[in-house]
């Protein structure tokens, strides 16, 4: 029975199965609010209010032909996407959509794991790049691990602020971190006037997110009109779609981290009515709308502005954001010393 | 990774049309630039000898797709001078607001391809769309969005009524006040401006010797604008001032033309108040005398020059046409050197390029009179050996 759980856990929901329906469903809301904020419409045919256009988008891809360049290592061209799938799969499984307590997705340490998790598809994009011998991949790949080395830090910086705010004091003594991101959501659950304390780590983690996704301002690694679509330019077909698809994911399992982090979580306290727990579906309510609203400031982004050049981008992370990310670690310990929370 | 070459174009997502550069690179920065032009060669200069002058217009017009009027209105003014006619006020006016209509549509053009090739997508879509109404502007004019038709030898084929002038002025409003947006913006949006700031740098001296048209040339604080030099189509009696910055770079060159654009909507509202009354044509002779003429004209992406040789029938001899883009592309190169790979789009893409229109063919005939005509069995034979050559082993 456990192992059927389990099972269902990982790939029906809130796993694989349920992940691709709202990873699509995510990057249908991206698409019509970046294009309702360019004037536009936006995807209309597929489906409702074009709610399917990404689905047919990946279905379409599959069934192109997929082209292998000849000079490439083909057993890493090939193993490369599934790979960046998976962590990316791996890295939302770990970040609770509702109250369960599986001992393989949620345990102390979790925030650096998914963290690292999220950085992996990175890496695999330099390695695609560089091993699809293309210049304007490697060019691409390049800026990949440039960018990687700009975000990353202040990415971790950020997130790490209200793991401390989250720490537990014990006999006394402050117990470091909680690395655990159910358990920091739940500490801003029970302390909800402590979620503005971390508005500049939020905001330091946001951008870092849409540097991580690669998407305007931070697009330089697959800017179209430089170096067509960068790391990525010799994929086709069936990869090119699973390296959507794990963009997407990134986009939701990102938004999800931040929101647990950030925004309060989803885990909500039993709530009974009569013998039947409605808690779960609550905390699934609050799942969407917390991440649609981490999307939605995203897209604002990338609406608003251009692309910064990649050593503009490296500059700016280094310059503002990891000090920034650094004055809100200094806030949340300072808060913590002398409130004693 | 010194030495790396690569090649943007012919075909690249960066290039709206077949262009064909070669940077030599050294990390991100360009150290070598070349082009290779020729790709979208369509031997317009040729089918007009095959036509007469009268069907000779409507070729004009399709040299670009975007500055058509740019091309029909030297090509009437060259034949005019060899008929040596005297066109009515009315119709010069009518031919300036069109071509002022045209520079704002092309200008706002630019505006929407600078902001996407710096990845800046909502200026594109914002400016395409006030683009529209631009478009509508013309189609209220002539009946026709984008080759309008109006030039013929000797005026223009439509006249403008008080009707349509009540509603070019009241469309003219909001396109001002659109375009007051786009200015505010171009120059306070801090990633739009450090893409273009210091990026693409043409020194005035550059400039001048490699002979820089249009915006390009007036970015670098050349005053130089045909409107103002060799007035045309009654621009002389029109208040307009000639734009310049002294930036050097591509901030400078959108500002000019974002600037140009609220002078083009002063010269639209003077004409549209101003219109001479009279006939907007008189008639033409079939046959044009023979002679040669050169006329200049201030397209939206330059000057751009027409000779016309006329033999004395119904036909030229001889009509050469000079676009902008082939005589700014020497001080393209030059701004090129020396930036970084991200920059290459914008920096090519400032220049407002318009490859086909810029595309000759210059044949080096052999003087010993050798056949260098290949036959069709000939052609399949070099394939075949080519192919076979480069097949991969």
């Amino acid at each position: 029975m456990d192992l059927i759980m389990t099972l269902g856990y990982l790939l029906v929901f809130p796993g694989v199965v349920f992940l691709f329906a709202y990873a699509t469903f995510a990057e249908w809301f991206d698409r019509k609010v970046y294009a309702r904020l360019q004037n536009r419409i936006g995807p209309l045919h597929t489906g409702s209010s074009g709610i399917l256009q990404p689905v047919a988008d990946f279905i379409k891809l599959l069934s192109k032909e997929d082209i292998v360049p000849a000079k490439a290592d083909k057993g890493l061209f090939n193993a490369l996407p599934l790979f960046s799938l998976a962590s990316a799969i791996a890295a939302f499984i770990m970040v609770p959509v509702f109250r369960v307590n599986l001992p393989y997705t949620s345990f102390p340490g979790d925030l650096v794991v998914v963290v690292y998790l999220l950085s992996i598809p990175t890496i695999v994009y330099f390695l695609a790049g560089w091993s699809s011998t293309n210049y304007y991949a490697m060019v691409g790949s390049f800026r990949n691990l440039t960018q990687l080395f700009g975000y990353e830090v202040p990415l971790f910086l950020a997130v790490l602020a209200p793991a401390m705010l989250a720490g537990r004091w014990e006999g006394g003594v402050w117990l470091s971190a909680n690395w655990q991101i159910s358990e920091v959501g739940r500490f801003y659950m029970a302390h909800p006037y402590l979620i503005p304390v971390n508005i500049i780590g939020f905001f330091v983690a946001l951008i870092a997110l849409q540097a991580k996704l690669e998407r305007v301002p931070f697009d330089a690694p697959e800017a179209e009109t430089e170096i067509v679509a960068g790391a990525l330019t010799e994929y086709s077909g069936k990869k090119l779609a699973l390296f959507r698809l794990t963009i997407d994911v990134e986009l939701v399992a990102g938004a999800a981290l931040i929101a647990a982090v950030f925004l309060g979580g989803f885990v909500l306290p039993p709530a009974h009515v009569g013998t039947i727990d409605f808690s779960p579906f609550f905390s699934f309510l609050l799942f969407v709308a917390k991440t649609l609203f981490v999307i939605a400031l995203l897209s604002l982004g990338r609406a608003l502005m251009g692309r910064l050049r990649i050593d503009q981008t490296v500059a700016f992370s280094w310059r503002w954001l990891a000090p920034a990310a650094l004055v809100q670690i200094l806030i949340s310990i300072l808060l913590k010393v002398l409130l004693r929370l | 990774m010194p030495g790396i070459r690569i090649p943007i174009g012919p075909q690249h997502p960066a290039l709206k049309e077949p262009e064909s550069f070669t940077f030599e690179l050294d990390g991100e920065q360009v150290v070598n630039a070349d082009v290779r032009m020729g790709y979208a060669h369509r031997g317009i200069e040729k089918a007009f000898e095959d036509r007469t002058f009268i069907q000779g217009i409507y070729l004009a017009e399709r040299i670009c797709g975007i500055c058509s009027t740019s091309h029909t209105t030297p090509f009437v003014l060259n034949a005019e001078e060899l008929l040596k006619l005297e066109v009515p006020r009315r119709a010069q006016y009518i031919r300036a607001l069109v071509g002022e209509l045209e520079r704002v549509h092309s200008h706002l053009l630019w505006l929407g391809v600078a902001g996407h090739e710096v990845g800046f997508d909502s200026l594109f879509m914002y400016t395409w769309r006030d683009r529209e109404h631009v478009q509508d502007m013309l189609e209220v004019l002539s009946g026709n969005r984008v080759h309008y038709g109006i030039n013929t030898i000797g005026g223009v084929r439509r006249d403008v009524n008080a009707d349509q002038i009540a509603r070019l002025k009241e469309m003219n409003k909001l396109a001002l006040a659109r375009t007051e947006y786009y200015i505010r913006l171009c120059t306070a949006e801090p990633t739009f401006i450090s893409r273009i700031k210091g990026v693409g740098m043409l020194p005035k001296k550059d400039a001048l010797d490699l002979c820089a048209v249009g915006p390009m040339a007036r970015a670098s604080g050349v005053k130089r604008d045909v409107r103002k030099d060799d007035p045309y189509c009654g621009y002389d009696e029109m208040p307009f001032d000639v734009i310049t910055a002294d930036t050097c770079d591509i901030l400078g060159r959108a500002v000019v033309r974002a600037l140009e654009l609220v002078q083009c909507y002063r010269i639209i509202d003077y004409i549209l108040a101003n219109l001479p009354a009279g006939d907007v044509k008189i008639r033409a002779p079939r046959r044009i005398p023979p002679g040669e003429s050169i006329a200049r004209y201030e397209a939206p992406r330059g000057e751009n020059i027409h000779f016309m040789k006329s033999n004395g029938t119904d036909k030229p001899d001889r009509v050469k046409v000079r676009a902008p883009t082939y005589g700014n592309m020497p001080a393209t190169l030059v701004t090129l050197k020396n930036c970084f790979v991200a920059d290459i789009p914008i920096i090519v893409a400032a220049i407002d390029p318009c490859f086909c229109c810029a595309d000759r063919m210059v044949r080096l005939v052999d003087r010993k009179g050798r056949d260098d005509r290949w036959s069709w069995a000939q052609l399949q034979n070099f394939a075949r050996e080519w192919i076979s050559r480069n097949r991969r082993a």
